[in-house]
């Protein structure tokens, strides 16, 4: 049979598509890399939605208007955007919310987090994978057709449409037609082989974040067909998380809140960076590519009993000791090389009034790199260390498109029937940097899109 | 006491649950968690028993097998719960009653029906129990008056005052010493009776599978108000033989009969419902093991109930003697066991949740 509408991937960009596509009276089948217990991709991982609004509305508090969000896009990405795509998403994530309530989303009224996002962001009842398994029982309920452990592995590409997909269905090659496709199959970061034609030797020792099938084999396929792309290909959404962490999907809890109040030393036991720039929200995202970049791709956290309870706890236990000395020996540093940077790091503190919530004034002086905030000395036992390594998080590498979602070929002429949504065009519009909760702003508006236009073109 | 595989189990889940903590506005126990940083074996028995068992944080949950972290917590609160009941059983002895707590809530019950006809066989003169009495104390004519409030009201009592004793237990190990003011009750008390926390945060509860579902909740209900309508059925006929010296049988349109049938309906509807859930619910997030201490006293319920209408539909025949004896056979049954069967949740959890009340209202000052 032929389809009229073909979506790859599992994730909240595919998800929203196959269900628009679906609603519009297209027959959609959806094809999920992942088994079904790991269906979902990094959309199972989330938590929140950033979405405009001009009045409170729902879980949303106050106002957070077009002009505010295009702000912090613009100052995260560094001007990486495309401004109409950016801000024709951004009013679109008005109705997003109203959307994913109506197939079956649950939100919380925003309690604690870590971040204070009731403002901006719109969070998920039960996080990500509450959302993905309401929007799966939405589609199987219209009838969308759902095939796991199915990997896509080459598009036929030709003539400017796709003629064929191919893929390896439970083990056994499948080839499916379709009039319209939407490529929703997320980034490539869970590819190490792929990372180490940036990052070389140190991509083996990144952890990635989310899910393991997040490949590229179809931004990879796409790309080699001629297919426009978009986005830095040796960049990477990086932060800096516990070193404990398992391989792929070790998730949110694998992340350190405790920078802020530590000193951070790499293999040689030597600090090389200020680990008090700003608060951890604004630095949050650097450390990824600072461990990246230190010998080893690991660091390690150095606090002492004062900071202990300042931060997030995190899913792994702390490793203390009594001494300097001592923590040094478990964390496998140098003793007397650790010795030396936490009593220089301590002769330079100057007084101050510690302020875990605000820039404050306590900072060190004479010292390369300084700690420009929160620099308290360490020398209250137990000492507390946790070791660091890159967690990556999505890569920026996407195909091109069209603000109707449609995909662009080098040329610049549209694929007459190809359409993406989510992390595999991101890049159009977030090109650098990230803002929480855009991530699923992007592939909810785009899915959205992609779905209602492939519907309509098979419909003609 | 040694820690228990079960302890360490639901501490290495909560630590996981507590750097997450996606799973917040499910219910009362994230939040009651997020006041901690490390969990003392106090905390967790309060936090196991403040789970409802909703499912719903195991379905959302993107740890859950097969993923390595394994994290399972209603089937590790399941578990945990069931420690509770035996550490805090009281006597001590009888924690044992839990061990395999299907089969000892089966043959208590069957011991007990025995032990009521064989008395009423032997106490009362031959004859009696086939006979079609009718008219007041028809009853009585068939069980003594004596024995068959003698009997209920001496254990009753007992299983009250084990009850008891085990919640002072339970309070006093799951972390004791909180202010609880009178608006902490009331309000714990309140989210008990409307079971507020088996919703999932308001969408229904994970009843079998990842579909969200409201029977569970209401069938709790229909049972729970049942059981206290037939509670209450029962004082009402006390008062009514003691103070106004008009013992039973009842008139149809009594309020004994009234409040007594239409409790005993809410228990069979509410007793099987609940049944029905259990045995085709997803085992994942259940403890199988404790599947037949669930089951136990669901049925035990539903037979109190069946048989207690059965009498009340044939108590003007000859049969109504074997009923009669077969039904308080049931009853005395149920009497025994509440401090010794999975009924114990239900002053655990109110207790949990009387704390929680008062926690809470800290949190907020
Ligand atoms: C820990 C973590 C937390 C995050 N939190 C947030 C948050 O709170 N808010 C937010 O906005 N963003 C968040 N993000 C980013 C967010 O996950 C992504 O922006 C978003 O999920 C992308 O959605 P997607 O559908 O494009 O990709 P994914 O959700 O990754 O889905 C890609 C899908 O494609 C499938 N697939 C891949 N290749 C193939 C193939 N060849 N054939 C078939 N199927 C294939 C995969 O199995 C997967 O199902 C977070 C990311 C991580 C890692
Ligand atoms: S059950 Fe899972 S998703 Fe929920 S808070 Fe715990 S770890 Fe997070
Ligand atoms: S009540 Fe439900 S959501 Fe809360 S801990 Fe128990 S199973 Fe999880």
């Amino acid at each position: 049979m032929v389809w009229d509408v073909l979506v790859v991937g599992g994730g909240n960009a595919a998800l929203c598509a196959a269900i628009t596509a679906r609603e519009a009276g297209a027959s959609v089948v959806l094809l999920e890399h992942a088994p079904r217990a790991f269906r979902g991709g990094n959309s199972r991982h989330t938590r929140n939605l950033r979405a405009m609004h001009d009045a409170p509305a729902g879980v949303l508090t106050d106002v957070y208007g077009e002009a505010e969000y295009w702000d912090d896009l613009l100052r995260v990405t560094g001007g990486a955007t495309d401004e109409h795509l950016a801000r024709m998403t951004i009013r679109a994530s008005a109705d997003a919310p109203a959307w994913m309530s109506a197939h079956g989303v649950n939100f919380q009224p925003s309690l604690t987090g870590t971040l204070n996002l009731g403002r901006t962001n719109a969070f998920f009842l039960g996080g990500g994978k509450a959302l993905v398994n309401a929007y799966f029982a939405a589609a199987e309920r219209l009838g969308v057709t759902i095939l796991y452990d199915t990997e896509v592995t080459d598009l036929e590409l030709d003539n400017g449409a796709v003629r064929a997909v191919n893929t390896v269905s439970r083990g056994f090659p499948l080839t499916l037609q379709a009039r319209s496709v939407v490529a929703a199959s997320g980034g490539f970061q869970a590819n190490i082989g792929w990372l180490r034609e940036y990052w070389g030797e140190a991509a083996d020792n990144f952890i990635i974040r989310g899910t393991p099938f997040a490949q590229g084999t179809v931004l990879r396929d796409l790309l080699g067909h001629g297919v426009q792309q978009v986005g830095d290909p040796a960049q990477c959404h990086a932060v800096a998380i516990d070193a404990r962490a398992p391989k792929f999907d070790g998730g949110i809890v694998t992340r350190l809140d405790c920078v802020p109040f530590s000193i951070v030393v790499d293999r040689a036991a030597w600090r090389f960076y200020d680990e008090g720039e700003d608060v951890w929200p604004k630095r949050y995202a650097i450390w990824g590519r600072l461990v990246a970049q230190r010998q080893g791709q690991i660091a390690y956290a150095i606090l002492d009993a004062k900071a202990a309870k300042l931060f997030m706890p995190s899913v792994f236990p702390a490793i203390r000791a009594g001494s300097i000395a001592e923590l040094a020996g478990k964390l496998g540093l140098d003793p007397a090389a650790l010795e030396t940077t936490v009593s220089r790091y301590n002769a330079s503190v100057r007084p101050g009034n510690f302020d875990s919530a605000a820039l404050d004034d306590c900072r060190t002086e004479g010292l390369d790199p300084p700690k420009t905030h929160w620099a308290r000395t360490i020398d209250t036992p137990p000492f507390i260390g946790y070791p660091l390594r890159p967690g990556i998080t999505f890569t920026y590498l996407g195909v091109k498109v069209t603000e109707r979602a449609q995909v662009l070929m080098r040329n610049g002429r549209p694929v007459a029937n190809l359409w993406a949504s989510g992390e595999i065009m991101a890049g159009n519009i977030l090109g650098k940097g990230y803002l929480a909760g855009f991530g699923m702003a992007i592939g909810t508006v785009f899915g959205r899109i992609a779905g209602a236009e492939a519907a309509r073109h098979a419909g003609n | 006491m040694p820690e228990t595989e079960t302890m360490r189990e639901a501490r290495r889940v909560m630590e996981i649950c507590n750097a997450c903590r996606y799973c917040e506005g499910f219910c009362a126990v994230f939040p009651a968690m997020e006041m901690q940083r490390a969990f003392s074996d106090g905390d967790l028995t309060d936090l196991a028993n403040l789970c409802h068992n909703c499912k719903a944080c195991y379905y959302a949950c993107q740890y859950a097998p097969p993923h390595p972290f394994g994290v399972n917590v209603p089937r590790t609160f399941s578990l945990l719960r069931d420690e509770t009941y035996r550490n805090h059983a009281w006597p001590r002895l009888l924690a044992r009653a839990f061990a395999r707590n299907g089969t000892v809530v089966a043959l208590v019950t069957a011991a007990a029906l025995a032990l009521v006809l064989l008395l009423t066989g032997w106490l009362v003169a031959p004859g009696t129990l086939s006979h079609a009495w009718i008219g007041p104390d028809a009853f009585y004519r068939v069980i003594p008056w004596v024995a068959m409030t003698g009997v209920a009201a001496a254990t009753l009592l007992f299983s009250l005052l084990a009850l008891g004793i085990g919640g002072v237990r339970f309070w006093r190990a799951s972390g004791g010493g909180v202010p609880v003011r009178r608006g902490d009750v009331l309000r714990g008390l309140h989210d008990a009776v409307t079971l507020k926390n088996l919703g999932g945060g308001g969408h229904g509860c994970n009843d079998r599978d990842e579909a969200f579902s409201m029977a569970r909740r209401r069938f709790h209900h229909v049972m729970a108000y049942g059981f206290l309508a037939c509670f209450a059925a029962t004082c009402i006929a006390a008062f009514e033989a003691y103070a106004l010296g008009r013992p039973a049988p009842y008139p149809l349109f009594s309020l004994p009969v009234i409040f007594g049938t239409l409790g005993g309906i809410g228990l069979l509807v509410g007793a099987s419902g609940l049944m029905a859930l259990k045995l085709t619910a997803d085992p994942v997030p259940a403890a199988r093991r404790l599947l037949g201490a669930d089951v136990a006293l669901l049925a035990l319920l539903w037979l109190a109930a069946a048989t207690g209408l059965i009498l009340l539909i044939f108590r003007s025949t000859a049969a109504m003697g074997a009923l009669l004896a077969i039904h308080l056979g049931v009853i005395l049954a149920l009497f025994v066991l509440l401090p010794y069967s999975k009924f114990v949740h239900a002053p655990y959890r109110t207790l949990a949740l009387i704390r929680n009340a008062a926690n809470s209202a800290d949190r907020v000052q």
